[in-house]
């Protein structure tokens, strides 16, 4: 089995767990969560966004439009998009429908 | 002939964010041909039943989304009436040479009251991978992945919808097929040139330019369930469907490409004459409207764009 990362929430007792190499979004839905808001999974929509406010992570390449550079270096991701290398905390800060 | 003037839907232009994941979605599981990559990174597609060279653009960009539509007119000279009427209607026409996309002729283009630009073009090349034409077999080689015969349509979003349907049917001589109608006005229109229920589509919202779904034309509804297995097979992000719309009355599956725009495939429909009538929706019916069996909307269907 993968290693596996714990994602938690600010100001909440939840998480739930990811796999090294998955993506925070479809980790969730596998698990049959409902944490972040569900949008296109394809890091077109900005409906998932988050902020990381502790660990480290990568991403696959987000819409500028919904992630700016500046919001980029702020930590703030498309959970669609996000590859944790770590366990991860994070705000929920959707900029879409449903949010 | 008795089509004249604007005749279809004929490419569209998509922005990717990864052309390597967005290339293995429109070509292996869509079932669109390439037809070739060229040095400015764009990559051009067709469906197999298509006889011109390419229906389909992807190029790969920093945000999701619509660069451009353009429709294909009957003859050269159409294009020097459309842009007098266009130019005369108040939108103001720029012009694309021959060339600046593989085997498309010259083309005009112009920026809707919605923030879309829309092209015309009268000349592209024939693809050397078309239809048969002597004693025809159905295809060349067996369709695949969702066996997509070709590109049919789009919907846009954006504000002016009332003012858009005006132009599209004053300066470019399309008929409106369908209508969300409101005390206000239109808040969503289905708009052809063609016997096609439509060739483009538009709903009012509040951002311009903004792209809601490209759709591709299958063969019957068995292969929206094909598609619809495909869409679970390969964990493809799955929007609404299979079902059916109460608009247009096609059967209908929605999902998401690798970098967020919305795609549909769908068969049946009916068509359409110019001496038809409109078919006028109010909101309160919407939801049957959209989506036929559930009669509701949900708000992912409604809101997210890229």
């Amino acid at each position: 089995m993968a290693e596996q990362f714990t994602i938690s929430f600010e100001g909440s007792v939840e998480n739930f767990s990811c796999p090294k190499y998955a993506r925070v979004l479809f980790a969730m839905e596998k698990q049959g969560l409902s944490h972040i808001p569900v949008g296109c999974r394809g890091g077109g929509c900005g409906t998932c966004r988050v902020i990381v406010t502790q660990g480290r992570y990568r991403t696959r390449k987000m819409s500028r439009v919904h992630v700016s550079e500046d919001q980029k270096r702020a930590g703030y991701v498309l959970a669609c998009r996000l590859i944790p290398e770590s366990d991860l905390l994070l705000r929920l800060a959707g900029d879409g429908p449903g949010v | 002939m008795a089509l004249t003037g604007v005749l279809r839907a004929g490419f569209v232009q998509i922005r990717v964010l990864e052309m390597d994941e967005a290339l293995p979605h429109y070509e292996g599981r869509i079932g669109l041909d390439l037809v070739e990559k060229c040095e400015d990174g764009r990559v051009y597609l067709k469906g197999y039943d298509e006889f011109d060279h390419h229906s389909i653009i992807l190029r790969e960009a920093d945000a999701p989304g619509v660069d451009l539509m353009a429709f294909k007119v009957a003859a050269e000279s159409d294009l020097d009436s459309f842009e007098k009427r266009v130019t005369d209607y108040g939108v103001a026409v720029d012009h694309v040479a021959a060339g600046e996309q593989p085997g498309v002729g010259r083309r005009i283009g112009f920026t809707l009251p919605t923030g879309h630009r829309i092209e015309l073009y009268a000349e592209m090349a024939r693809s050397e991978n078309g239809p048969f034409t002597d004693n025809p077999d159905i295809w060349r080689d067996e369709p695949r992945g969702m066996r997509a015969l070709g590109f049919d349509h789009c919907l846009m979003y954006g504000p002016n919808v009332a003012e858009v349907l005006r132009f599209f049917t004053e300066a470019l001589d399309f008929s409106l097929v369908e209508k969300v109608q409101t005390p206000d006005g239109p808040i969503a229109v289905w708009l052809t040139s063609s016997t096609k229920s439509h060739e483009i589509a538009f709903v009012e919202h509040a951002e311009p330019g903004k792209f809601h779904h490209v759709s591709f034309l299958l063969e019957s509804w068995n292969d929206v369930g094909h598609a619809a297995d495909i869409i679970s097979r390969y964990d493809i992000s799955r929007d609404v469907g299979p079902t059916r719309h109460g608009i247009t009355r096609g059967q209908t599956v929605y999902f998401f490409d690798p970098s967020g725009n919305r795609n549909e495939v769908f068969s049946g429909g009916y068509s359409y004459f110019p001496d038809h009538p409109t078919r006028v929706w109010t909101p309160d019916q919407l939801g049957k409207g959209i989506f036929y069996y559930e009669k509701e909307l949900n708000d992912r269907f409604l809101g997210v764009v890229t």
